[in-house]
């Protein structure tokens, strides 16, 4: 591949980068567009943003997305670490656990969301924020697995048995050997889980239940794209893109070449 | 020591998955085989209704539309995302994971906002448009929005940086020494690319093309925001069924097929990329 033409390289990647970021530039740029409108640029400001932050609808489903994300990432990432370790001790690798794990990060979220709708319906459960949460920590802890999966494949098993044959009980090994080599791994990939939830639309919408007391933010922003093109959206957009960007930049900070996929 | 422990770490996760995901799952695959209600409801006496009702070629059109939007927009995607990848795995070592780390930073922004991005552009006050006037294109635009067009452009949008991703794993795994020797030995290079570079990169193009599709077919999202009301796609049928028609063992039918085409691509891309990995061992 050395030998391949430099100015055909490099108009390729101008041309990827560009269809990539442009749009989305376009929206950052009008989030501070004074008249709002996308074909007139009258002068910076940032009124859109006071705006966002004086909408009590904004507020309440920005509320509401913290309280899920932070939920599931904290379940996600007990229950995803744990099954990454054991699912790594183990000597036997079993098909049907791989499939079972690898599921949530394929199966299409329309499926899964529309699968737990029935679910709680037909059991009466009451769907609301608490139902999210469930459904959220389903892809998380698969997410979260994978991750730490991927830095247990360089683990040298020998120092956990060392620790056992000088007599310490099995959760001491994994509080004082396992764990601090993990985790910068386990926060990367909580960070993860975390930008997931964040960003999650499809399964939330179907199990937030009736009413707008569960509106997360991206249920919001659908809601408002849906009513039509408004200054104060691309203010949001640039706002939940900052907090992915941020969270996923300090993931792959924390865990190099750990993202799943890589 | 080793093989008795790992079942209680395991069983919170897997107890989880099994309730929230397993269970309601194999639900699903129950109730594509009841009756609708009179009044939305479910009757449980059993039938196969619903499975047929797939069939029917009103449904069976949605399908094969949503297919080849799926296909068109992994095809786009695939090509795309290779070139952007070799263009990448061509550059200096040192610069590459840098690339790629920006290649894909778009992918792990909100979806919906990526997504209105392309509102924003085409609408018929958009940027695009005026920037077409701008240029002296008079009178009357077609519509970019709510097209055909627009919804494959949006799904090659969203899904690219995973193209690039996994096309670049094979190609910077290549060997170099490869490419030389097919060149030393008198090939070309157009000729070394489709009979020495490709051949070796199959997993990669088969894996973002399968990832592409599947996440497309089913997807409700882009086809509900620049597909417009008109623009059907089984993802939106089955939100339909679920939120407005309420006809939710129909629903659960069209999932069904759904997961079907979601489990054969995969086995499919496995096949492929085993069979591309076996003999060469690349």
């Amino acid at each position: 591949m050395r030998n391949a033409p430099l100015p055909l390289m490099l108009a390729i990647l101008a041309a990827v980068f560009a269809f990539l970021y442009l749009p989305i530039s376009v929206l950052v740029a009008l989030s501070f567009n004074d008249g709002g409108l996308p074909t007139a640029w009258t002068g910076f400001s940032t009124r859109w943003y006071a705006e966002l932050f004086s909408n009590a609808d904004i507020i309440g489903a920005a509320l509401n997305t913290l309280i899920v994300a932070v939920v599931s990432t904290i379940l996600a990432t007990l229950f995803g670490t744990l099954l990454a370790v054991g699912v790594e001790i183990r000597r036997r690798k079993g098909r049907f656990l791989e499939t079972i794990i690898f599921a949530p990060m394929i199966i299409p979220d329309i499926v899964l969301a529309i699968a737990l709708l029935s679910f709680f319906s037909l059991l009466g459960v009451t769907m609301g924020l608490h139902t999210i949460i469930l459904a959220h920590v389903v892809f998380n802890l698969a997410f979260v697995c994978s991750v730490v999966r991927a830095r247990l494949k360089t683990f040298d098993w020998s120092i956990v048995e060392a620790s056992t044959d000088l007599g310490a009980p099995t959760l001491t090994t994994l509080r004082r050997v396992i764990l601090p080599v993990l985790s910068p791994a386990i926060v990367a990939g909580a960070l993860l889980a975390f930008t997931l939830s964040v960003d999650e639309f499809v399964i939330a919408f179907f199990t937030a239940g009736a009413g707008r007391a569960s509106t997360t933010l991206p249920m919001q922003i659908f809601a408002m794209i849906r009513f039509g093109v408004t200054p104060e959206i691309n203010a949001l957009a640039t706002i939940v893109m900052g907090i992915s960007v941020l969270a996923l930049t300090l993931s792959q900070r924390l865990n190099r070449g750990g993202l799943p996929g890589q | 020591m080793r093989d008795r422990r790992p079942l209680y770490l395991m069983t919170p996760a897997l107890g989880w998955l099994t309730a929230f995901m397993v269970v309601p799952c194999l639900l699903i695959l129950g109730l594509a085989f009841f009756r609708r209600g009179l009044y939305g409801g479910i009757e449980y006496t059993l039938t196969w209704e619903n499975i047929r009702l797939v069939f029917d070629p009103l449904y069976a059109g949605i399908f094969l539309k949503s297919a080849w939007i799926a296909g068109l927009s992994a095809l786009i995607a695939v090509v795309l995302g290779y070139a952007a990848a070799y263009a990448i795995a061509a550059m200096p070592r040192r610069h590459q994971p840098l690339l790629l780390f920006f290649a894909v930073l778009p992918f792990w922004s909100n979806y919906l906002v990526r997504t209105y991005a392309w509102i924003v552009l085409l609408n018929r006050e958009g940027l695009i448009v005026h920037l077409a006037r701008l240029l002296g294109f008079e009178g009357e635009l077609p519509s970019m929005l709510y097209t055909e067009t627009a919804v494959v452009v949006g799904l090659v949008y969203n899904y690219l940086p995973f193209v690039i991703l996994a096309c670049y794993a094979p190609l910077s795994r290549l060997n170099p020494e490869v490419s030389e020797a097919s060149r030393d030995l008198g090939a070309g290079g157009w000729t070394t690319f489709r009979r020495v570079v490709l051949p070796m990169t199959v997993p990669g193009i088969a894996t973002g093309f399968t990832f592409v599709f599947v996440l497309s077919i089913g997807n409700f999202v882009t086809p509900a925001l620049l597909g417009g009301g008109q623009f059907q796609m089984i993802g939106n049928l089955v939100y339909a069924q679920f939120l407005t028609a309420n006809d939710w063992p129909f629903g659960a039918a069209l999932s069904i097929f759904l997961i079907a085409i979601m489990m054969g691509l995969l086995t499919l891309q496995t096949f492929a990329s085993e069979k591309a990995s076996g003999g060469r061992n690349a």
